[in-house]
């Protein structure tokens, strides 16, 4: 079951790539549509931060001390102005590992 | 006049410093991946056959969590659906090359090579063999990602539980998406589709991955409207 996914996810995922290349006149886009499509990251992306750091392995909300909450906005502060994938990553991480086993 | 080799090269070069950021991103991929309970072989067939580092996550943490395969693949789809973007802009440039090379080289498009290719097409858009340095850039990015990912797998294996490595799946998203918390529309946007994503997480099949996205394309939607 697991592998037919992979694959369809993975015919799907060529389609996007080659679609436009090939197949369809890229004008049948409306200049709306492409505006739409740019806000696609910013929609999807934190619908994965925000539950992955406000709720819990049970779905329930954490508590304001949660370590995650504090990992997140050492994360969003570093990358705000560093501007660098990895450090950003790093720091958050960094800080969440600070407050588990250090504090 | 450059010759294709040359070409290729270019397109290696520019693409060189994303290295930074892509192999990382492989490596911590392949152990969340492990993490997640898959086992190698699937959690590398991924980056073969999908090959788009967010959206693999994302299948991967879905289908560990419960959720249907279609939830898992429409979200795949709903993630790459900005590679239309690419290959509409890039469809210009590749126009009169054979249907193969079409098919070839549209495997390679990603993130990174885009970005970098585009620049370079736009600049010397009359120039013979052009595309190369789009297959420059797409197949170091291919590569990188593959190893990478096969690095990750390794050190997920060995990598103890304790560590909460999957705290590492909203912090890799929000590094991808940093620099658009600077514009006000995206920043709304992202903050109305998070709070639905918190609010439907228990939804039935996981479908909050679907319901959220709407709906903050719904906000962009109305943002578009008052804009204008």
């Amino acid at each position: 079951m697991t592998w037919t996914s992979i694959f369809i996810a993975g015919l799907i995922t060529y389609f996007t790539r080659m679609g436009m290349i090939t197949l369809i006149d890229k004008d049948i886009f409306s200049e709306n549509f492409r505006k739409i499509l740019n806000y696609v990251p910013s929609v999807v992306f934190p619908s994965i931060i925000f539950p992955g750091v406000l709720l819990d392995d049970y779905g329930s909300l954490v508590t304001i001390l949660d370590p995650k909450i504090y990992g997140a906005l050492t994360a969003i502060t570093v990358g705000y102005f560093s501007r660098n994938v990895i450090l950003t990553i790093i720091s958050g991480l960094a800080s969440y590992w600070l407050l588990i086993f250090v504090l | 006049m450059l010759s294709k080799l040359q070409i290729f090269k270019l397109g290696f070069f520019d693409v060189a410093p994303h290295l930074l950021s892509v192999v990382p991103f492989g490596i911590i991929f392949g152990a969340i991946g492990i993490e997640l309970g898959f086992d190698p072989i699937m959690t590398y067939a991924t980056s073969l056959i999908i090959f788009g580092g967010a959206s693999q996550i994302v299948f991967l943490q879905l289908l560990s969590g419960g959720a249907s395969s279609l939830i898992a693949i429409t979200s795949v789809a709903v993630i790459n659906s900005r590679h239309l973007l690419y290959g509409a802009v890039l469809s210009e440039y590749l126009d009169k090359l054979s249907l193969i090379k079409k098919l070839f080289i549209s495997y390679f498009i990603v993130d990174q090579g885009f970005a970098v290719s585009n620049i370079y097409l736009k600049k010397n858009s009359e120039q013979n063999f052009n595309y190369y340095h789009l297959m420059g850039s797409g197949i170091v990015l291919w590569f990188c990602w593959q190893i990478a990912t096969i690095i990750g797998i390794f050190l997920g294996s060995i990598v103890p539980d304790e560590l909460g490595l999957k705290f590492a799946i909203p912090l890799t998203f929000i590094a991808i998406i940093i620099n658009e918390l600077r514009k006000l529309d995206h920043l709304i946007v992202m903050i109305v589709s998070g709070l639905s994503a918190t609010f439907f997480y228990n939804a039935p099949f996981k479908s909050y991955i679907l319901i959220s996205p709407l709906i903050g394309l719904f906000a962009a939607y109305l943002i578009l409207k008052i804009k204008k």
